[in-house]
């Protein structure tokens, strides 16, 4: 399979990344790790006129205490997320996640913020980044945005990210000595998950996202009230699926993946317990 | 770029993918394309030293990086210890996969070089052998990973 044809553009900065999204519009596109976009483009289901590489811009690849939360820069990859010391000991979940990604050498090529801006509801980390409250900075021709991680995932791969605009940081918050999970179940090694859970509790205080459970990430905000009013794992974790639309597919039906929500988040929760 | 050590340079098309540039354009075909959708680990090669799917990097992404490919693994006529070790217990059936599995299980040996029978199964997630001879291959890097 080869993508179609498109013009190559690198970039060492990312002022010069949005300059090229601003004179090429709709039709560019960017690449880092290329991980979610070269699939894509290889069964052609994209195919943008001009590709962007913004993989060698030096100052976006990097994990920053930050105070109150920990800053990652979009290009930092998914192995160098799973095995950072500073993420593992504030924001453990996180580093958890990232881990699950893919395998080994998916891990080495795909970033963070690859996987954020493709916004996929079934990968593990946007529902990861929603359970913990994170946010995006976001930059574009007029400067930069932050943007909530709940107003983010707009709709099925659609974010709100302008077609000017470029990831450039997601903060999320530390949850210093929280107890994490991350369940994920799929059928074969390296697979999406079929439905997957991201929580972490610390004292009353909860985060719960679920991994394709609908057109986005979604967080189970019923659950986390269920959770600080002093529920069981048991009783919060049925209403796990509450208001959620699920896909049917190949894999597992609507009603199967509302039960898969249910005893994941139940599971979770007794991880975290 | 260079691939083992020697600079490989040609003008190609952006949308060339890293695999086809290794087979194609410089004749190093030990790299093998198998499911050409990132799952089956066939084309696994290292970039600058650790282990990358080459179906699912462009060519134009390699540029001036430093790969090696399962050619460039014997020195002088003597295989790798990975080689070896995949020789020595007989972790190849029909042999598709192997070239990625070595060099798969080399990237995984050099991030964890004492690996769990466990670790070595998760780590070498993303490399399929149809044959479905996994039994012999950890057994392999167990080997490698002991000497």
């Amino acid at each position: 399979m080869i993508p179609a044809a498109f013009d190559y553009v690198r970039v060492d900065s990312a002022d010069a990344a949005v300059a090229q999204l601003v004179t090429h519009g709709e039709d560019a596109k960017l690449l880092a790790g290329g991980h979610s976009l070269l699939p894509l483009l290889k069964l052609r289901l994209a195919s943008p006129s001009v590709l962007v590489d913004i993989g060698r811009v030096k100052d976006l690849s990097y994990i920053r205490d930050a105070g109150d939360h920990i800053a990652i820069g979009a290009l930092t990859r998914h192995r160098d997320v799973e095995i950072s010391e500073m993420l593992k000991q504030h924001v453990s979940l996180l580093a958890l996640a990232a881990g699950e990604v893919g395998d080994n050498q998916v891990r080495h090529r795909g970033t963070i913020g690859g996987s954020i801006a493709h916004g996929d509801p079934a990968s593990d980390l946007p529902a990861t980044v929603l359970a913990l409250g994170g946010s995006f900075v976001v930059k574009g021709p007029k400067g930069e945005r932050t943007i909530a991680a709940s107003d983010f995932f707009q709709g099925f791969l659609t974010t709100a990210l302008a077609a000017d605009e470029l990831l450039t940081e997601i903060r999320v918050p530390k949850i210093t000595g929280a107890k994490v999970s991350f369940q994920k179940f799929n059928r074969r090694a390296q697979d999406w998950a079929i439905v997957g859970v991201a929580a972490w509790k610390l004292g009353a205080k909860s985060g719960v996202g679920l991994v394709n459970m609908g057109s986005t990430p979604i967080r189970a905000s019923t659950v986390e009230s269920a959770v600080a009013s002093g529920a069981s794992a048991a009783d919060a974790a049925a209403h796990a699926a509450d208001g959620c639309e699920p896909p049917a597919d190949l894999n597992a039906s609507v009603e199967y993946r509302q039960h898969l929500a249910r005893v994941l988040v139940r599971r979770a929760l007794e991880e975290c317990a | 770029m260079t691939i083992n050590g020697q600079t490989h340079s040609h003008d190609v098309e952006p949308r060339t993918l890293l695999v086809h540039f290794i087979r194609e354009n410089c004749g190093l075909t030990g790299t093998n394309v198998g499911c050409d959708t990132s799952s089956c680990g066939a084309c696994t090669i290292h970039m600058n030293g650790e282990s990358v799917k080459s179906c699912t990097v462009l060519a134009v992404q390699a540029d001036g990086q430093a790969l090696t490919t399962i050619e460039g693994l014997a020195k002088d006529g003597v295989l790798h210890p990975m080689q070896e070790a995949f020789r020595q217990n007989h972790a190849l059936q029909c042999g598709y996969c192997t070239p990625g599995m070595v060099m798969a299980a080399i990237g995984l040996l050099d991030e964890n070089p004492h690996p769990t029978e466990r670790e070595v199964r998760l780590g070498l997630e993303g490399n399929l052998c149809r044959c479905t001879g996994y039994h012999n291959i950890v057994k392999a890097v167990l080997a490698a990973a002991s000497n």
